[in-house]
């Protein structure tokens, strides 16, 4: 089984939003929820860097380990997901997430908080594969159809790059070799405790 | 003539040698520079490394515990590209907290099962007398159990957001378990508000009989009367009771300060700050859950007479001397049956 990734070559990305535009359009986020965001760095000053950042479906996830109820859980492509249905919204999650990825519909007064979302690496959650139910409270199942996440899917520059780990380390290894220089695999470390040599 | 020639041709040959291997040194020289340019990670010397200059990321989570930029959006949580902390706050919520709880909450009963067994219940030496004196009035004892009563769904709530998988969920399993935990997680957050007025009560109600005094010094070297048959004199509250007063105000006002940060969250701190806010709001909490079951034992059957101070308000008098004898002597010093000087005696009719 493949073990998916997002990696960000920081050299290519231009901070044009278009992976957070285009995972909101494919999955119908709810307003005020941005599963993939883009940061930028040092911004307008030299050294300046944008990276696309959301859920890095970690080795080991901590949202997974600190959940109350358990209702993440990891599929064998090595996607974390997790159940709606289970979620109370307890904010733990967002605690524990390096990324900062996990998010919550406000639902009520006190800032309490609805369901948790995150992305999903296009891989939808517990339901059948594509279904309504699927698509309401996840969106689209991208992967059971054989495509990849549409942000890396998309992206003008190529920098965000999304899948088999192999892949796209490999990918990211030869443009380094080609132009001479890379600054690395943003998040790696703290994701998967490895980075790509570069 | 032809030596002549012969020797001329020998020159020019040479020279040609020669100009051949300059050229071919050269050529050489021309050949391997490109070469060495080719190679990786050594680049051009005219192009340019943006990396070099650029902000990396070790460097960057070396210096910060959070590497912070700008954003597009307006969630500023969202500007946060990393925040490894959440690691160790996981190594918190999964491993120290769960040993503190248990430690505390099953230390502190198997503490008292065997005390139980060993002293038994503490009771009234000279025997129920059959009068009785008012100890809490109805107010008092109306905050007492809206606060208890709030802390008893808190803490059960609150135990099964840090034990409830380990041991409920897999008993009764997920579906059932999600559904019972979004309901205590609503009871956690709505009874904290009457909890919280409870302790705020609690602590002006009761703060002018909780001031620690001499008394209590003689009261802890005696042990309290808990260890040994002896009953040191006491004031309203002994030294053990003002333990759990200041417990209960200090500890409920920390888990309801903390609790309000999460219930509203990020709205005065950021995640550092929120992670400390449950770091606090557990250990407390669970420290508190371990105080009040020593609180719950001695108010029922650790000692004969104490539940009523509490249920009907009024105790045995033989109880309050054993217990109390320096609040006795004073509530018997005072003037029965004279009305209250503030309301004005009635006058009768002219």
């Amino acid at each position: 089984m493949a073990r998916m990734k997002f990696l960000c070559d920081a050299d290519r990305c231009i901070e044009c939003n278009a992976c957070v535009t285009a995972c909101k359009n494919e999955h119908e986020v709810p307003w005020g929820i941005n599963r993939r965001r883009v940061v930028t760095i040092n911004d307008g000053r030299p050294g300046e860097r944008s990276i696309s950042m959301a859920c890095m479906h970690c080795t080991d996830a901590p949202c997974q380990a600190v959940c109350p109820v358990n209702c993440f859980y990891t599929t064998a492509d090595a996607v974390v997901l997790h159940s709606k249905d289970l979620c109370i919204g307890c904010g733990y999650c967002f605690y524990a997430c390096p990324f900062g990825a996990p998010q919550y519909p406000k639902v009520g007064n006190f800032g309490s908080r609805g369901k948790m979302d995150k992305c999903t690496f296009c891989a939808g959650g517990p339901e059948a594969d594509n279904s309504k139910a699927e698509y309401d409270k996840y969106g689209s199942n991208r992967l059971a159809e054989g495509k990849l996440p549409l942000c890396a899917e998309m992206c003008s520059t190529k920098s965000l790059l999304a899948g088999d780990n192999d892949i796209i380390a490999q990918i990211y290894k030869e443009r380094v070799v080609k132009r001479g220089y890379g600054s690395g695999a943003w998040g790696w470390q703290t994701a998967y405790r490895e980075t790509i040599a570069s | 003539m032809t030596a002549l020639l012969a020797t001329r041709l020998k020159t020019s040959l040479k020279a040609c040698r020669l100009l051949l291997a300059t050229l071919a040194l050269v050529g050489l020289a021309a050949l391997a520079q490109p070469a060495s340019a080719q190679q990786p990670n050594a680049p051009q010397p005219n192009s340019v490394n943006p990396t070099a200059s650029s902000v990396k990321e070790d460097q960057l989570l070396q210096q910060m515990r959070i590497i912070h930029g700008r954003g597009t959006i307006p969630d500023a949580k969202s500007y946060n590209l990393e925040q490894p902390a959440g690691r160790d706050w996981r190594q918190f919520h999964e491993v120290t907290l769960p040993w503190i709880g248990a430690i505390a909450v099953l230390g502190m009963l198997a503490a008292l099962v065997l005390f139980y067994l060993i002293r038994g219940m503490v009771k009234v030496v000279a025997g129920r007398s059959g009068r009785t004196i008012l100890r809490f009035n109805a107010l008092e004892r109306f905050v007492h159990w809206m606060t208890a009563s709030c802390f008893i769904v808190l803490a059960l709530s609150g135990l099964n957001i840090t034990f409830g998988k380990r041991l409920l969920l897999p008993l009764i399993g997920a579906d059932t378990f999600a559904t019972w935990s979004q309901w205590a997680k609503y009871a956690h957050n709505f009874l904290s508000f009457p909890f919280t007025l409870g302790v705020v009560v609690i602590l002006l109600m009761w703060i002018a009989w909780n001031l620690p005094s001499k008394v209590d010094l003689e009261w802890l070297k005696e042990g309290g009367g808990i260890v040994g048959d002896k009953h040191p004199p006491a004031q309203r509250f002994n030294a053990g009771q003002k333990m759990i007063y200041w417990i209960v105000v200090v500890g409920g006002g920390l888990v309801a300060a903390t609790g309000y940060l999460m219930m509203f969250p990020f709205y005065l701190t950021d995640i550092a700050g929120m992670q400390l806010a449950q770091i606090v709001h557990g250990v407390v909490a669970l420290l508190f859950v371990a105080a009040m079951l020593g609180h719950i034992y001695i108010g029922t059957i650790g000692m004969e007479g104490a539940f009523e101070a509490m249920g009907t308000g009024e105790v045995d008098l033989n109880w309050a001397k054993q217990h109390h004898s320096l609040w006795v002597e004073q509530e018997l010093a005072k003037p029965r049956g004279e009305a209250p000087p503030s309301r004005a005696a009635p006058h009768p009719a002219e």
